[in-house]
């Protein structure tokens, strides 16, 4: 158990700084003297006064208590935190990378224009679309700009379509997405096997249907297998297909979101290319099109003139305008470019399967413990449910709870919310045997222990900084500002 | 097991119906509910004069875990709101057949028909077994 930290700010003593700078070699000037009075400041900011020690410790006493991907096992379901290669930082700071600004001519950038363009064309091809935009800062923001691509295309031939369905066990942020691009979000039941239910998706459809967001494989780690039916049945009614690439790490160079009928697609940089994650962003989220919508995509897109010289083209009349300051968050694509030449076709392929290899051997160690609620074969991911363990009084956030303990980040837990209890696990590829082994052992004890010893689980953590946070009272009545 | 009280009725959405007075039907959500939705949050009612129909979503309620659109099973005017459960939304969760009442609804048709439509104690009770 670490002990409370203070606050930089509770850790000031007067006069304390962290500098030293030579002494002024050019007259001072009374800042009153040369700017208006209202523009300046009536007292002091509250700057912690601290020495440079003082910053140093403080700053890395926090880094330790920071859980990341490079501290341990994170099996946290749909978020695919697999390791980062260092090789990716290493060329991310190539000066020629770095060190360059955007506003640059563009024949003093070539390098980087040649990446950019030689990764919009190995997303199309990894994802069987025709074009791809680099710019979206995240993955909500990709399933925003794709939506906003659908909407052009729909009002460019004069159809106002104005709903989006979605399964319900899709992603939070589809809907969300979908009511920010202005549509109207439709939720269907999934079916007894946790597919996209045919029967409900023809009752949904219509002439005012925009577009279907899918995961495929879906949240619960399934393949929807009727895909291709589910894709007629979006065309016939004149909508699109929506592919959210949050689980693409299923499935690369095994199948592409094009080959099933998806119509736009976004990719998750930070998931499936092993860019930096969560609060370590920034992230990137590419949308891919099928050619019908290309004429839409965000401009600029990186071109390549027959004589190989690479240019911004901002010459797209039917373009939905730039969706990111300059063009995305080019040190992440950097990254990603460097994974997929890294592994090659045939180690990106390899990458999915040893995620789905994995995910299918911690289910199969895990169902005697926990509930399955969808057996068979799951892909890169797989729900469990703790339903059992509600006899004893132990809930699945007890679980999570508990797994902190044991040096874990926990599973995703209460999602996909179709399923009771839910907790869900994505080991992913850069696993061992043996991490993944520990992990199960892990898991199998807490289960044990909640039968036999119930209370044990129930109060856990005992080893972290803080116990069980009071999330009600925080949400409810949050404290957004200290008063230091 | 969950609380489903006797002298209500029930939607499959896990909300309940409970005439009050004259055409008035009063609205809430149930203990199985509030227990699936875990510590809530946040409360967003409709406003008071809004005309609604069975099955709109007439609001949203925010637990730790998740939002969950509220469903009014019923067809009228919206005459009035519990405005206690925006400064306290836990009576959802530690009293949601009483304090933790949610909209009345004004019918226009008949109260017997509306309450006609839902089901039965012992009928939800086989939703939620």
């Amino acid at each position: 158990m670490k002990p409370e930290k203070a606050l930089i700010f509770e850790l000031t003593q007067p006069g304390r700084v962290a500098y030293s700078v030579p002494d002024c070699d050019v007259p001072e000037v009374d800042p009153a003297s040369v700017i208006p009075h209202g523009m300046l400041r009536a007292k002091p900011a509250e700057l912690p006064e601290v020495y440079e020690v003082d910053v140093i410790r403080h700053y890395t006493e926090l880094s330790r208590r920071n859980f990341g991907i490079d501290n341990g096992f994170y099996p946290l379901g749909s978020c695919t935190m697999k390791y980062n290669p260092k090789i990716n930082e290493d060329v991310a700071r190539f000066p020629g990378f770095a060190k360059i600004h955007p506003y640059q001519p563009e024949e003093s950038i070539q390098g980087a224009l040649e990446l950019l363009f030689t990764l919009q064309n190995d997303l199309a091809a990894l994802t069987g679309m025709d074009q791809v935009t680099l710019q979206p800062a995240a993955g909500a923001h990709g399933e925003w700009t794709g939506l906003m691509l659908i909407r052009a295309y729909h009002e460019s031939r004069g159809e106002k379509r104005t709903k989006v369905i979605v399964p319900d066990s899709s992603h939070g942020t589809n809907p969300a997405s979908a009511t920010v691009a202005g549509f109207e979000t439709i939720t269907i039941p999934s079916n007894d096997l946790g597919l996209v239910d045919l029967e409900e998706l023809r009752a949904a459809v219509g002439s005012d249907t925009a577009a279907l967001m899918l995961t495929n494989p879906n949240t619960l780690g399934l393949f929807e297998r009727q895909i291709e039916d589910v894709a007629k049945i979006i065309h016939d009614a004149g909508g699109l297909l929506y592919y959210d690439g949050a689980n693409s790490n299923a499935i690369m160079g095994i199948t592409r979101p094009g080959d099933m009928g998806f119509d736009v697609v976004h990719l998750n940089l930070h998931k499936t290319m092993s860019t930096p994650h969560g609060g370590g962003g920034p992230g990137a989220g590419p949308v891919g099109v099928k050619s019908r919508l290309v004429p839409f995509l965000p401009k600029p897109v990186v071109g390549r003139t027959d004589d190989g010289v690479y240019y911004w083209d901002t010459d797209r009349p039917q373009s939905i305008g730039r969706v990111k300051a300059y063009y995305g968050n080019f040190g992440i694509l950097v990254r990603a470019y460097t994974y997929i030449r890294t592994y090659g076709p045939e180690g990106l392929r390899r990458v999915s399967e040893n995620a789905v290899l994995n995910a299918n051997y911690m289910m199969h160690r895990l169902a005697p413990y926990f509930e399955v609620p969808y057996p068979g074969v799951c892909k890169h991911e797989f729900v469990l449910s703790g339903k059992r363990l509600k006899a004893f009084g132990v809930r699945t956030l007890d679980v999570a709870k508990r797994l902190l303990d044991f040096g874990y980040h926990p599973p995703t837990v209460y999602f996909p919310l179709n399923v009771e209890e839910c907790i869900m696990i994505e080991p992913t590829e850069t696993e061992s045997k043996e991490t993944l082994d520990a992990f199960i052992d892990t898991m199998i004890q807490i289960a044990q222990e909640a039968e036999t010893d119930p209370q044990l689980v129930i109060n856990a953590p005992y080893t972290t900084v803080v116990k069980r946070l009071d999330e009600a009272t925080a949400a409810r009545k949050p404290v957004l500002n200290c008063s230091c | 097991m969950s609380d489903i009280r006797d002298n209500r009725f029930y939607s499959e959405e896990h909300e309940w119906a409970l005439p009050t007075e004259g055409q008035i039907i009063r609205i809430g959500i149930t203990d199985y509910a509030q227990c699936q939705l875990g510590d809530i949050v946040f409360v967003e009612l409709p406003e008071v004069g809004s005309s609604v129909t069975a099955g709109d979503s007439v609001g949203s309620i925010e637990s730790v875990k998740t939002v969950s659109e509220l469903y009014t099973p019923v067809s009228g005017t919206v005459v009035r709101v519990n405005d206690k459960l925006i400064d306290a939304p836990e009576a959802v969760n530690s009293d949601p057949y009483e304090d933790g009442w949610m909209l009345e609804v004004e019918v226009d048709g008949s109260v017997e028909e509306e309450i006609g439509k839902l089901l039965t104690p012992d009928r939800y009770r086989t939703v939620t077994d």
